[in-house]
This record gives structure tokens, sequence and C-alpha cells, in this order.
């Protein structure tokens, strides 16, 4: 029992780095239809500011990953002007294949930058707590934490704001939101800058548990497209569900099943969804 | 001068060249053997380039497939004992049964859910070769693959037949694609690329023609793997990577996806091109990258299609000069 109790506080930290990615992605992809390959060259970059900063200017890791946040938003505002809004008028191919291109070049950019080394980043969270036989160091904690903020405060800024909604109303129809003078421009810009934050948020807090280094973004990115499909793209309380269901299967599966095969599990139960039900679990209508 | 430089002339020349190529360089193993690692590489883009040029599916598990075929033929003959030749022919067969499977599934979902899916099998097939220690020699890889065997008097020891054998192959695989594209199949493909509910609507079966064009797409990067592991004779993991298809897919969007030439021109281009930077082999995506988003963004048809869209361009030109009296009439090319 402790066991299980145990695996599924892991799997609870997993799923929620994997919501916060994912949430991102299916941001995006709900407004522009982009299903965004660049998106874990931007959970890589979040790591290395955050990391950077607390080495560089021995700041607090919450100032850190403040910083970071900031930057890879940056980034993702340019990208959307320079990369992808050029591109809104061409053929899906295209999109993803510019994402492509995005991902080659800030792998390059990293290893170039700071090296292919695996790096520690020290977390101020790094005591242990036991509640009932169960073990947690307090990062976990935070992840968790962290995450359920994150996501409520993003669920009350969609709702609550202007531009939240209007965030929302280009999602439910471009071509009616266009009608009532929302501006395309800036609500692509904002999608992207919060896709951004969110992922430098993901990154630094999986970071101090997992290490920093160059293919860091591959295979979060990979699962976060899992996500994202078994949750529908562009469905965010769909990508809170799909990404908690991962998490705790691919903690419980590497316990109870295979350690080594654990990667492939998450993936494997893409494989076998999508053959069952071609447009994801919980999508909804024709697109 | 156009007459001396039209189309069939120009092929006649590149296949004398082709041909002539280990003649200049007999004493230099290495530029042949780059050379022939570029053909290899053609023969899978070109399998790409059907699926995804011509009938519009992005499938992200091509290197999936030529890693199949490398480690078909690699096992077969390693472990199975089998002639090279019998094990290259099992190897496309294999391939194109997996693809057949693979297809038959994947080819249900459209669009994005298509290169994510298959962008996640392949990297399924990346993961099971690196784990299934027992068949595929795991992260250490499978060495000594034999060298073809000989065909009566001829043998395949030297760098010079290797590359004679590859190039036969690829002058095979651009005969069959230029064949396919041109019949009544291609045309079929580029419709569904066009408008697959129009397609459907002309009473295409695009579900048939879907899955067909994609076992032929695979069946080339069977080909290819199969090919590759005789060359090197050392396979390992890395071959079904996805830097592998992101390397494909650059050779083809660079060359010009979507037209003939396209893969052999994007492919030879950077082979060539990485050779010479190939002391800063870890940063070649500083440039490769932009270029690729570049490339999309401003010459989306690749260099050989920006190529025929100048050419045309001249030509119209020249064309209005001479009628310049007569009303001049919109005509909208319709040729790929």
């Amino acid at each position: 029992m402790d066991l299980f109790l145990q695996q599924f506080f892991n799997g609870l930290t997993l799923g929620s780095v994997y919501t916060l990615v994912a949430i991102g992605l299916t941001l995006v992809f709900g407004i522009l239809h982009i299903p965004n390959f660049a998106h874990g060259a931007l959970y890589l970059i979040g790591g290395y500011v955050t990391l950077m900063v607390m080495k560089g200017t021995g700041a607090h890791y919450f100032v850190a990953i403040f910083a970071s946040i900031i930057v890879v938003a940056l980034l993702g505002i340019l990208m959307e002007r320079l990369v992808f809004n050029p591109l809104r008028n061409s053929p899906p191919i295209h999109d993803k294949i510019a994402a492509i291109g995005l991902v080659l070049f800030f792998e390059a950019l990293v290893q170039l930058v700071w090296g292919t080394e695996y790096l520690r980043m020290f977390s101020p969270f790094d005591n242990n707590i036991s509640v009932a036989g169960v073990l947690m160091t307090s990062q976990r904690i935070l992840v968790i934490v962290v995450a359920f903020v994150v996501v409520v405060l993003l669920t009350l800024f969609l709702k609550k704001t202007m531009m939240g909604a209007s965030i929302i109303a280009m999602a439910q129809n471009r071509e009616g939101a266009f009608l009532v003078g929302i501006n395309a421009n800036a609500v692509a810009m904002m999608t992207f800058a919060i896709s951004g934050a969110l992922a430098a948020i993901a990154a630094s807090l999986a970071a101090p548990i997992n290490l920093v280094f160059p293919s860091m973004g591959h295979l979060v990115i990979l699962k976060a497209f899992v996500v994202v499909i078994i949750g529908g793209m562009g469905s965010i309380p769909g990508a809170i569900v799909a990404g908690l269901i991962l998490g705790m299967t691919e903690s419980m599966g590497a316990t109870y099943i295979s350690n080594d095969y654990k990667d492939m599990i998450a993936f494997l139960l893409l494989v076998v969804i999508m053959t069952i039900r071609p447009k994801g679990l919980f999508a909804k209508g024709v697109h | 001068m156009g007459k001396i430089f039209n189309q069939r002339n120009i092929i006649i020349l590149l296949i004398l060249f082709a041909l002539v190529f280990p003649l200049i360089y007999a004493d230099n193993r290495y530029v042949l053997h780059v050379m022939t690692i570029g053909f290899i590489f053609t023969i899978s883009v070109y399998g790409m380039n059907i699926l995804a040029g011509y009938t519009g599916q992005l499938s992200l598990a091509h290197a999936g497939f030529f890693a199949i075929g490398a480690y078909s033929v690699g096992i077969l003959t390693t472990q199975g004992g089998l002639n090279f030749w019998l094990a290259l022919l099992l190897a496309v067969l294999i391939t194109c049964a997996t693809g057949f499977v693979l297809g038959l599934i994947a080819l249900r979902t459209k669009t994005h859910f298509f290169a994510i899916y298959t962008l996640i099998v392949g990297y399924l097939i990346y993961l099971l070769i690196d784990k299934w220690d027992g068949l595929t020699g795991g992260i250490r890889g499978l060495i000594g693959i034999p060298i073809p065997d000989p065909i009566g008097p001829i043998t395949f020891e030297s760098a010079t037949s290797m590359y004679y054998l590859v190039l036969f192959f690829l002058l095979l695989a651009i005969f069959v694609a230029v064949r396919i594209v041109h019949s009544l199949t291609g045309r079929t493909y580029i419709a569904i690329r066009n408008s697959e509910d129009l397609a459907q609507t002309l009473g295409i079966n695009t579900t048939m023609n879907k899955l067909v064009s994609f076992v032929i797409s695979v069946a080339f990067a069977g080909l290819a793997g199969g090919l590759y592991a005789a060359l090197t004779r050392f396979i390992g993991p890395d071959v079904a990577s996805t830097h592998m298809v992101f390397n494909f897919l650059m050779y083809l969007i660079v060359g010009g996806i979507g037209t003939l030439s396209g893969p052999l021109v994007g492919t030879m281009l950077f082979i060539w091109f990485e050779q010479f930077l190939k002391s800063y082999q870890e940063y070649h995506m500083l440039i490769f990258g932009p270029i690729l988003v570049f490339m999309v963004i401003f010459f989306p048809s690749g260099i050989t299609g920006g190529f025929y869209k100048l050419k045309m361009k001249f030509q119209s030109a020249k064309n209005q000069k001479n009628v310049r009296h007569i009303k001049s009439i919109p005509v909208k090319s319709t040729k790929e």
C-alpha cells in the first residue's frame, strides 16, 4: 500500500509537469491550429535560463524562474511574429516543418552556448517530508502546488478578463472573433507568450528532479503531444485530465510492469487510443 | 541554346557524370563513400516525396521504416546467415508489410493527427530497437553485416562496386517515382493532396490510394535502409531516431517537395554541405534550422520549385513581348 501511495504521489508530480506543458501546446493549437513541435525548445530554454540566472547572479530560485518566464514568453512572441505569422496562409504541412527547423536550431544553440553536459539545478526545497509512510521531497510538493495555482490562475484569466475571453473566442470561432473586432495578431502573440511562460515554469519546476541537458525537451514534448491528443486538441480541461492520467500510468507502469519500458507505455497508450478513436478521446464534433 | 539544354539532354549528362564519377575519384574512397551514402538517402527521400509531396501526408515515421529495412538486412544476414540479395528482398517485403499494417491504422487520422501519430510511432520503433537487446543488439548495434554476395563474376568488395550497385538502385528508384507521378495513379495522389474531400466526390477511393502510396513510400525507405546496412556494415538505433527523419525532411524541403528532381538536388547538396562543415558537426543545425524555416516561408517549393517558377516567369515575359498586341489571357499552370 505504501508503495502504491508513493507511486501515486510521484505520478501526481509527473502529471503536473505534463499538464503544464500540454496546456501551452493545446492553447496554441486551439487558436492557431499549429501543432507546435517547437514547444519542446521553449521548455528546454526555460530550464537553461533558470539555471543560468541562478548560477550567474546567485538569484533566488523563484526570481530565476520569473526571469525565465519573461525570456521564454518573449521568445514565444518572437517565434509567432517571425515564423508562424508569415506562414498563416500556407498549407498546414509548412507550419510543422518550420517548427521542426526551430527545434533543430534551438537544440544546437543550447549546445553551443551551454555545452552538452548534464547539469544539476539546486533548489532551496530539497528537504524530505514523510507523511503516512510516503516520502516526499518538498520540491515535488512544490511542483504540484505551483501547477495547481498556475492552472487556476490561467482559468481565471481566460474566464474573467477581456484578453482571456478573446483568446477563447478565437479558439471557438475564428471568423466570428474577427467580425466582433478582435485583434488576431494581439491574441496570437498573447497565446504564444502564455504558452512559453507555461513551458518555462514546467521546465524550471522539473529541472531540480530531472537535471538540465540539451535533449531534455525531446521526451517531454512527445509526451505532451500524447496528452494533448488524448485530451482533445484545444481542450484545457482535457489536457489536465489526460496529463494526470499519463503521469499516473507512467509511474504505476514503471513500478508494476517494467522500468525499462516506462517511456514506451505512454506512447503505446497513445497508439492504442488513436487506433480506436482517430481524433482523440475527448474530441468533440467535427473540426 | 534552349535546344541543347533540354530536359532529356540534362538527364543523359547527369547519368553519364554519375557513371564516370568513380573513374575520376578512383583512388579516393572517402569521396565515393559520401556519394554512395548520398544516393542511399536520396532513395529514401524519394519515398518520402511520394507520400508527403504528392499525396500530401507528412509521415514522420519514415526513419523508423528506414531502420526496419536496415535491421532486417542486418539481422537476416548476421543471425539468419541469409544471402544478401534474399535478405534485401525480404527486408523490402517486411517493411512493406509493416507499412501496410501501420498505414491501415495511421491513415484513419488526418493532417496534424497523422503527423503526430507517425512521429510517435517512429519514436516507438526507435525505443523498440534500443531496448530489444536480444534481437537488435540494443544500444551497441549490429556489427559485422557482410558485404553483398557476388553475382556471378561481379563482386562488391571495392568502394567503386558498391557505388555502382547503389547507383543502379537509385536510377531504378527515380525511374519508378517518375512513372508513378506521371501515371493516373500519380494524378490521383495529387488530387488527394489538393483536396481530399473533392477527390472523394470525384469517386476516388482515398483510403485505398493513400494506403498504397504509404506502402510505396515505405518500400523506398526499406530498400534504402537495406543498402545502408550493407554499405556501412554497422547499424545502431540512431538510424531510427527523430533526427534522421528531420534530416530527410530537410533534404526534401530544401530540394523541393512535390517535385521530381527535388529529392536528388536537396540530398546531394546537404550531404556535401555537411562534409564541408564536418568539424562543426554539433552546430550544423545552427545554420540548417534557420535555412529550413527560411525556405518554408519564402521558397515553399524548394530550390527546384523556385527554379521552375523563375523559368516560367521568364518564359511568360518573353511570350508577352511577342504577342504584345494580343489581349493577354491569364493562363494558370496546372502542371506540377
